[in-house]
């Protein structure tokens, strides 16, 4: 009897974590270095290149719905000659404890054996409540059927679903390239190496700002530049445990650029 | 039993008087309805239809808000529906005389007030037709529902309102429809005979009748604090910092409770000024202890309005401290809280005078204030708590569409249409619970 209900306390306590795997087999992390960052946004045209993510048009961009799964904020600070920019490139977090994962009723979006917050685009209803509970704002609706022009609809890319009207979406860590990954290392009966798997943005990065890679293998290049002191995860108090780490940008003392932190 | 016993009516008199307010309607009547009906249609189904056939788009909501007018009239149309049930639970057990005479009618507006709350929540929907797999149901491909999500908790909530309220408003009608079926004829009759499942009055039947109401009561009381409870979990169990209060829970429910009584009052004042014959049966009395209670929620209200800003103010924390300054000093939204506390807060102060209290007409008046104060309470948190995040370059405010704006007016059109249809079916007045108050015809005369 009492094994019985341990073995139930045991389990009900798996379940209280909204990633449910004790072990995920790969924690597919993103570094990104806010230091070589420079703002240039080719990480936000390739990801709408790779996802199929709709052209909304200026007067709904305007309205503020960009269907962008990568966004480049940018915060000016100081007055003219004195004036500093930063800027943060921001995707989905790929939390562990996602706040998104609790409020969808239908389990449209949850969490993989890889550590990924997936979304499940068929099953979604469309509640909102995953975007509104999403504390980095990174999740994106379909407003409307959108219709690609003549040349543009030559251009989907055939790995990736082309979302219907109604349904929310996000960035996905490049998921089908993941994929075809997983299934190469499973046919040849070993794990993914390091740097087989490229997210479309981090391929793009002309200053390698965006680096891509598994922390559980203690080897990778993710797992190497986490242990620099610059570390820091965004909004870390909220506890939702994001998978990707930035490296604060460090300006010198008395330059034009100032010396304080960056926002966290 | 001090109130309402100063109402001398007989039995034949009270039986005639509803059958003749339901059988004997004028043209004017059908013509009322008949353009409320099409107004309806025309505000809220034709929009709601462009907007399923168009996309969500058509609606004010953007990136961060992604909660608009349509939460707000959803969680302000499930307070509407929850001074029904208190009236009808929880001063029932607490045998409440002056409840008797608008029971009936409360409960009538709880049951289509939830109506609309359902509609809210399809047109609140991206894909509304796939709102049956927020239910949990056997499915080869092993489907099942979050039971984390608040939003499923709703679904629970609402459902669980909605029957025992159904039922509940049924149940408490049999001894009337029974006693109606013998005054009413044609297709009434037929309707009066099948629904009141061979009610005879024997006194066994009056006893089961007391108990299974005495249980019934007990049963639903709960909801009154729960299921609004659970509409604010929707927003408290987030990590907005605008959302995330442990006060919401008592803080809705005392939101809920007074804007559902400021709807009763509301209601029973259009009844008595559009039929005089109610006059005799909802009186000054009932105005007065509803002003009293309108009077003690609007006070606990406020306490609790002032709570909110002010933990949010001593937290000291950035995030909370923006979304309270956007809530309280930045122009659009604050106007509206200066109107929210003038309506919530400062004129129901009014009520503390008798005079105020049981006269129809301004009663009605800061009813009327306090819905609009009420509806902008639940603005000021939804929408407005999502434009100021945590990232500020994500900070945006929302406006509602034209769209937004026409379903939430057809929702009060589409509500007043069940209203008006249903009172000339089935009694607006609890015939049995009213007779009740006049007395045993025996030791009267006139029998």
């Amino acid at each position: 009897m009492n094994d019985i209900l341990k073995r139930i306390v045991e389990r009900l306590r798996d379940y209280r974590v909204p990633g449910y795997y004790k072990k995920f087999d790969y924690h597919w992390t993103m570094v990104v270095d806010l230091d070589r960052c420079n703002g240039c946004e080719a990480c936000v045209v390739a990801c709408q290149a790779e996802n199929n993510t709709p052209v909304v048009g200026e007067k709904e961009c305007g309205k503020g719905r960009a269907l962008n799964w990568i966004r480049i904020e940018k915060y000016v600070e100081g007055e003219y000659p004195n004036v500093k920019v930063k800027f943060i490139p921001i995707m989905c977090q790929q939390c562990d404890k996602a706040p998104c994962e609790i409020g969808c009723p239908v389990y449209a979006t949850y969490h993989n054996q890889d550590g990924l917050n997936v979304q499940v685009y068929n099953r979604c209803v469309g509640t909102f409540t995953c975007a509104t509970y999403c504390p980095y704002d990174v999740r994106r609706f379909n407003w409307f059927t959108y219709k690609r022009e003549k040349p543009l609809d030559e251009q989907l890319n055939p790995d990736v679903t082309v979302r219907e009207m109604g349904v929310m979406e996000k960035c996905t860590f490049c998921i089908q390239r993941i994929r075809v990954a997983k299934d190469r290392a499973k046919d040849e009966k070993r794990d993914i190496k390091d740097g087989e798997v490229i997210p479309a943005c981090v391929q793009t990065c002309p200053t390698g700002a965006l680096t891509f890679g598994d922390l559980n293998d203690p080897g990778s290049m993710v797992s190497k530049m986490v242990r620099d002191p610059r570390k820091y995860r965004m909004l870390e108090e909220l506890n939702a445990d994001p998978s990707v780490i930035y490296l604060k940008r460090v300006m010198e003392e008395g330059s034009g650029e100032g010396g304080d932190e960056e926002k966290s | 039993m001090e109130e309402g016993t100063n109402t001398k009516f007989t039995y034949r008199e009270v039986n005639e008087d509803l059958i003749n307010f339901m059988t004997k309607t004028g043209p004017r009547y059908y013509i009322i309805l008949a353009v409320v009906a099409a107004s309806a249609v025309t505000l809220f189904f034709l929009p709601w239809a462009y907007q399923i056939y168009v996309g969500q788009g058509v609606t004010g909501l953007n990136a961060p808000v992604y909660w608009g007018v349509y939460l707000v009239n959803f969680v302000f149309w499930v307070g509407i529906a929850h001074a029904g049930t208190l009236i009808s639970a929880m001063l029932y057990i607490t045998k409440t005389p002056w409840r008797r005479a608008i029971a009936r009618g409360a409960e009538t507006m709880t049951l289509f007030a939830i109506v609309v709350v359902s509609l809210f929540v399809f047109a609140h929907m991206g894909r509304p037709w796939n709102l049956y797999w927020t239910l949990p149901y056997p499915s080869h491909r092993q489907l099942w529902t979050n039971f984390m999500s608040p939003i499923v908790f709703d679904v629970f909530a609402i459902g669980t309102y909605l029957t025992s309220s159904a039922i509940f408003l049924y149940f408490g009608m049999i001894p009337d429809l029974a006693s109606l079926k013998h005054n009413a004829t044609g297709w009434r009759k037929k309707l009066y005979t099948i629904l009141s499942l061979g009610w005879r009055g024997t006194d066994k039947q009056w006893l089961v009748q007391a108990r299974a109401t005495m249980f019934f009561s007990s049963f639903i009381m709960p909801l009154v604090v729960s299921v609004h409870s659970v509409v604010s979990w929707d927003f408290a169990l987030s990590i907005v910092p605008g959302y995330s209060k442990t006060i919401f829970a008592p803080y809705f429910v005392t939101g809920a409770l007074l804007s559902g009584f400021a709807g009763v009052v509301l209601m029973l004042s259009v009844i008595r000024w559009s039929f005089p014959v109610f006059r005799k049966y909802i009186t000054e009395t009932h105005y007065d202890r509803m002003g009293m209670m309108i009077f003690f929620l609007s006070l606990v209200w406020s306490y609790l309005t002032a709570i909110e800003v002010l933990t949010g103010f001593y937290a000291d924390n950035t995030f909370e401290w923006e979304s309270i300054k956007y809530k309280i000093l930045t122009t659009p939204s604050m106007q509206l809280f200066m109107l929210m506390i003038f309506s919530n807060t400062l004129l129901p102060l009014v009520l503390m005078v008798r005079k105020v209290r049981s006269c129809a007409s301004s009663m009605s008046a800061v009813c009327s204030f306090v819905l609009v104060g009420m509806w902008l309470e639940r603005y000021l948190i939804v929408p407005n708590a999502l434009s100021r995040k945590f990232l500020p370059w994500m900070w945006r405010d929302y406006c509602p569409s034209w769209v937004e704006v026409s379903i939430t007016a057809g929702a009060i059109l589409f509500f007043v249409t069940m209203f008006m249809v249903s009172i000339k079916i089935f009694p607006l007045v609890s015939l049995f619970e009213v007779k009740e108050d006049a007395g045993i015809p025996m030791e009267k005369e006139g029998h």
